[in-house]
C-alpha cells in the first residue's frame, strides 16, 4: 500500500504549508506543531530544512508501545492507524518513536503521520510523495 | 486563537515582569498597522525621545495571520531613531506565525534591562536571560549562539540585532530568522537602547479551527489562486531582482550615487537573470507562504593562501542589489553579495547603508572628505574599501561614521554635501523613475517604495495633474493599511482584494470587521499620521535634494516645477490627514 515520504527535502523552502495543511485537514487544528509532519531547520535556516515525519517502521515500535490499542500497524508496509477514542494520552508512543516523529500537545494528545497524503498537494516544490515502499523519488523530472 | 479583543503581552524589561492585557478595538484597528498605532498611542510618550526607556517597541499581527497563505508578516511600531517620529517596519520569516502560535496579537516591550539580555516568550513562558556575553557580537555569531540558548527549535522565530543596533545607528535593522529584516527606520537601535540583544518567540500553542465549511472553502480558493495561477510567479522566479535590468533599460536605476540612471556596460553583471543563472543557490519562504520569494545567493570567498575558502548564503533582492550594487558602481554580482553579507553582519539597513556609502564616495571624489575621515579608500566598484567602511559604520568608529550612521543628510550637512545626498525622506529606494516616486518616497509613511504605486505610475505616461496624483497616493495608502493590518504581505495585494479580505474575515466569524473594512483603513491611515505629526513631523519642511532635479529618465529631464507642485500638494494633504480635529470627527 502507498506510504508517505518526504522524498525530496533538499528542495524544501520552509514554508510549512504541509504542516499547516496536516493540522488543518487531518487534525482540524490551526497549528504548525500538532501535525503529522513538522518542518524545522537542520541547525539554523542557512542549513536547509528537514521533515520530522513517520518513516513507516515495520513493525512500528509506537504501536508495540501503545498499551490501549489506539495505535495499530497498517495492513502492510509499516506505519500505524490511530483510533483517538482509545488513546489515554500516556505518551508511550512518543517515547518509543526512534526519530521523534510523534509530538504531544499541551493536553498530551499525540500527533503522528497516518500516511494519508493530504499534505502532498500543498508542497510548492514537490518535496512530498505518496509511493509504494522503495519506489519513492524514483522518477526524476527534467527541469525546463 | 480568534478573539474579538486584542490579546497583548506587555513586557517591562526594567522590572523584568510581563502581563497580559485584553484591549477592545478590533473593528476600528483590525490588527498589524492599526493595532501597532493604537498601542503606540496608548503606551508611547509623544513628548519623550525615541531612546527613552519607557517608549514601547511593538510587534503586531492581524486577524488573518496564520489562517491564510501570505498572511505572514509582522508590523513593528516604534519611535524612530532616524527622525524621532512614529514609524513602522514590516518583516516576515517565522515571526508572524510564531506570534500567532504564542497566542498574542501583539508583543509590546517597554523599559530597559540593567544588562544586555535576551527575551524569550511563548504561549506558556516568559523569560528574560542576561546575556552580556552577546553584546558586541555580530548578527551571525549571535544567531548561532542563540539557537543553543533558547527553547523551541522548529517552532520559533528569533529576532536579533548586530553592532549597528547596539551603537545607536539611525538605520539599524532587526534581523528576523537570518534572512528577513525589520529594516529602514532604525528599529534595531530601539532594541539596543533597551539592552535587548534578541527576542525569541516560541509558537507552541495549537488552536481549534473555525466552525463550518466557509473557512475551508475560502482557504482553498485563495491557496489555489496563489499556487495555480501566474499571479505570484514573478516573485519566486527571478524574484524582485528581475526588475534590475528592466529599470536600467528605462533609465531609472540609480548608478554611482545617482550620477547616472543606466549603465549598459555593467548592468548584465548584476541583473536578476545573472543572479539566477550564476549565484542563486536556493529559495526559502516565510512561514505560511508557499511563494518562496526569498532568494539565497552563493558567496564563496578565498580568505587565505593555498586555496582556503569559505562559503556563505546571502539573501538578495532588488533593493540590496541597487543599494550595494549599482549605487556603488558594481557590475559584478558576486562582489555585491559580499557587501550584502558585510551589511548583514553589522545589522544595518542595506538600503540606507549602501546609499550612505555612495554619498561618501562622491563626497570623497569632490574633496569634501578624505581618508582621514573614511579610514579606508572609497571608490565606486572597489569592494574591499566598502567592506571596511561597512564595519566602521556598524561600529561608529569615529566622528565621521557616527554622523553617517545618523543618516546621510546629517553627515552631508556637516561636510557640505547636501546637494548630492540621495535622500527621499530616508536614503532612497532604487527607483529613479521620476517626479511621482521622488515625491511619494519623500513624504510617505515608511519611505518605502511599497507605500504607494508611484514607481509603477512613473513607468507609464501620465497626466501632470498633482491633485489627481495626490488623491491616488492617499487612496492607495488607505487600501494598503487594510492589508498591512490583516497582516498580509504586500506582494499579495493582487490576490487579497478588499472583497477577498472580507470573505476571509467573515469565514473566521469576524463579520463586523469585514463590514467596516474601508472605513477602518482610512481611520488607521489618519491615526498613523496623527501620531507622526504629534512626534514632530512637518511634511511641508521635507525637501528633495538637488541631485533629483538633475536626473534624466526615459521621459527626459525631471520637470522641477511640477515636482515642487506635487510635493506641496501631497504635504498639504498629509497635514490634513494628521490634523487632530479629524479624530474628534470620527
Amino acid at each position: 500500500m502507498k506510504t508517505f515520504f518526504a522524498a525530496r527535502m533538499e528542495r524544501c523552502i520552509g514554508c510549512q504549508s504541509c504542516s499547516l495543511a496536516c493540522a488543518r485537514l487531518v487534525h482540524k487544528r490551526l497549528s504548525w506543531y500538532t501535525a503529522g509532519i513538522r518542518i524545522g531547520s537542520s541547525g539554523g535556516i542557512s542549513t536547509g530544512f528537514e521533515a520530522r515525519v513517520c518513516l513507516a517502521c515495520d513493525p512500528p515500535p509506537c504501536a508495540a508501545a501503545c498499551p490501549t490499542g489506539a495505535l495499530t500497524p497498517r495492513k502492510s508496509d509499516g506505519g500505524v492507524k490511530q483510533d483517538r477514542k482509545l488513546c489515554i494520552r500516556c505518551g508511550k508512543c512518543v517515547a518509543a518513536c526512534p526519530v521523534n516523529a510523534i509530538v504531544q500537545d499541551e493536553l498530551n494528545n499525540p500527533y503522528m503521520c497516518i500516511h494519508c497524503g493530504r499534505c502532498v498537494s500543498f508542497c510548492p516544490h514537490d518535496c512530498l510523495e505518496m509511493a509504494e515502499k522503495g519506489k519513492a523519488n524514483s522518477v526524476h523530472e527534467e527541469a525546463e | 486563537m480568534i478573539r474579538q479583543d486584542f490579546r497583548i503581552l506587555l513586557v517591562d524589561l526594567s522590572i523584568r515582569k510581563a502581563h497580559i492585557v485584553d484591549l477592545p478595538g478590533r473593528e476600528t484597528y483590525i490588527g498589524g498597522s492599526g493595532l501597532a498605532a493604537m498601542l503606540f498611542e496608548k503606551y508611547g510618550d509623544t513628548s519623550a525621545p525615541w531612546g527613552d526607556p519607557g517608549q514601547p517597541l511593538i510587534f503586531a499581527i492581524g486577524p488573518l495571520t496564520g489562517y491564510f497563505p501570505l498572511m505572514s508578516k509582522t508590523v513593528c511600531g516604534f519611535l524612530s531613531p532616524y527622525h524621532g517620529q512614529y514609524a513602522e517596519s514590516h518583516a516576515g520569516g517565522r515571526s508572524a506565525l510564531a506570534l500567532r502560535f504564542a497566542d498574542m496579537d501583539a508583543l509590546v516591550i517597554t523599559g530597559k534591562a540593567s544588562v544586555p539580555c535576551v527575551l524569550s516568550v511563548g504561549s506558556r513562558h516568559m523569560e528574560i536571560k542576561d546575556a552580556p556575553f552577546l553584546w558586541g557580537k555580530d548578527v551571525f555569531t549571535t544567531g548561532k549562539m542563540l539557537r543553543h540558548m533558547l527553547p523551541g527549535s522548529g517552532t520559533r522565530s528569533i529576532l536579533r540585532i548586530g553592532p549597528a543596533g547596539e551603537n545607536g545607528c539611525a538605520y539599524a535593522c532587526i534581523n528576523v530568522d537570518t534572512y528577513r529584516h525589520f529594516g529602514r527606520l532604525g528599529a534595531g537601535s530601539v532594541m539596543g537602547a533597551k539592552n535587548l540583544k534578541a527576542i525569541a518567540i516560541v509558537g507552541d500553542a495549537s488552536f481549534p479551527l473555525p466552525e463550518g465549511k466557509e473557512y475551508a472553502k475560502c482557504f482553498h480558493e485563495i491557496y489555489n489562486q496563489i499556487t495555480e495561477t501566474s499571479m505570484m510567479s514573478k516573485y519566486h522566479d527571478l524574484g524582485t531582482a528581475g526588475n534590475v535590468a528592466a529599470l536600467d533599460a528605462l533609465k531609472s536605476l540609480p548608478w554611482r550615487n545617482l550620477q547616472a540612471t543606466s549603465d549598459p556596460e555593467r548592468i548584465d553583471g548584476i541583473s536578476g537573470e545573472k543572479f539566477a543563472k550564476d549565484m542563486l543557490l536556493r529559495n526559502t519562504a516565510c512561514s505560511g507562504c508557499p511563494v518562496g520569494c526569498i532568494h539565497l545567493g552563493y558567496l564563496r570567498e578565498k580568505f587565505m593562501a593555498d586555496n582556503r575558502y569559505l562559503y556563505k548564503q546571502v539573501a538578495y533582492d532588488y533593493e540590496p542589489i541597487f543599494a550595494l550594487g549599482s549605487m556603488l558602481g558594481f557590475g559584478d554580482g558576486f562582489k555585491v553579495l559580499g557587501l550584502m553579507d558585510a551589511v548583514e553582519r553589522e545589522g544595518l539597513d542595506c538600503m540606507s547603508g549602501g546609499v550612505a556609502l555612495a554619498w561618501a564616495t562622491e563626497a570623497m571624489e569632490k574633496g569634501l572628505i578624505t581618508e582621514a575621515e573614511t579610514l579606508t579608500p572609497l571608490c565606486f566598484g572597489e569592494a574591499e574599501g566598502y567592506k571596511a567602511a561597512i564595519r566602521h559604520l556598524g561600529a561608529a568608529t569615529n566622528e565621521f561614521y557616527r554622523l553617517l550612521a545618523q543618516g546621510t543628510l546629517v553627515a552631508a550637512r556637516h561636510y557640505h554635501g547636501e546637494d548630492f545626498a540621495c535622500v527621499l525622506g530616508q536614503e532612497m529606494a532604487g527607483y529613479a523613475t521620476g517626479e511621482t516616486f521622488f515625491v511619494s518616497e519623500t513624504l510617505s509613511f515608511r519611505h518605502s517604495h511599497l507605500d504607494s504605486s508611484a514607481y509603477s505610475a512613473d513607468q507609464k505616461k501620465q497626466d501632470q495633474d498633482a491633485g489627481k496624483i495626490v488623491a491616488g497616493f492617499v487612496k492607495d495608502e488607505a487600501s494598503r493599511c487594510i492589508l498591512t493590518s490583516a497582516v498580509g504581505c504586500l506582494f499579495g495585494r493582487g490576490v487579497y482584494t478588499e472583497e477577498r479580505l472580507k470573505d476571509a474575515l467573515t469565514s473566521l466569524g469576524l463579520q463586523k470587521v469585514a463590514d467596516n473594512l474601508a472605513s477602518a483603513g482610512e481611520a488607521i491611515q489618519k491615526l498613523r499620521w496623527r501620531l507622526r505629526m504629534r512626534t514632530g513631523c512637518d511634511p511641508m519642511a521635507a525637501r528633495i535634494p538637488k541631485r533629483y532635479t538633475e536626473v534624466v529618465t526615459w521621459k527626459g529631464p525631471i520637470d522641477t516645477a511640477y515636482m515642487e507642485e506635487l510635493r506641496q500638494a501631497y504635504a498639504t494633504r498629509l497635514l490634513e490627514l494628521g490634523r487632530e480635529e479629524e479624530a474628534a470627527g470620527q
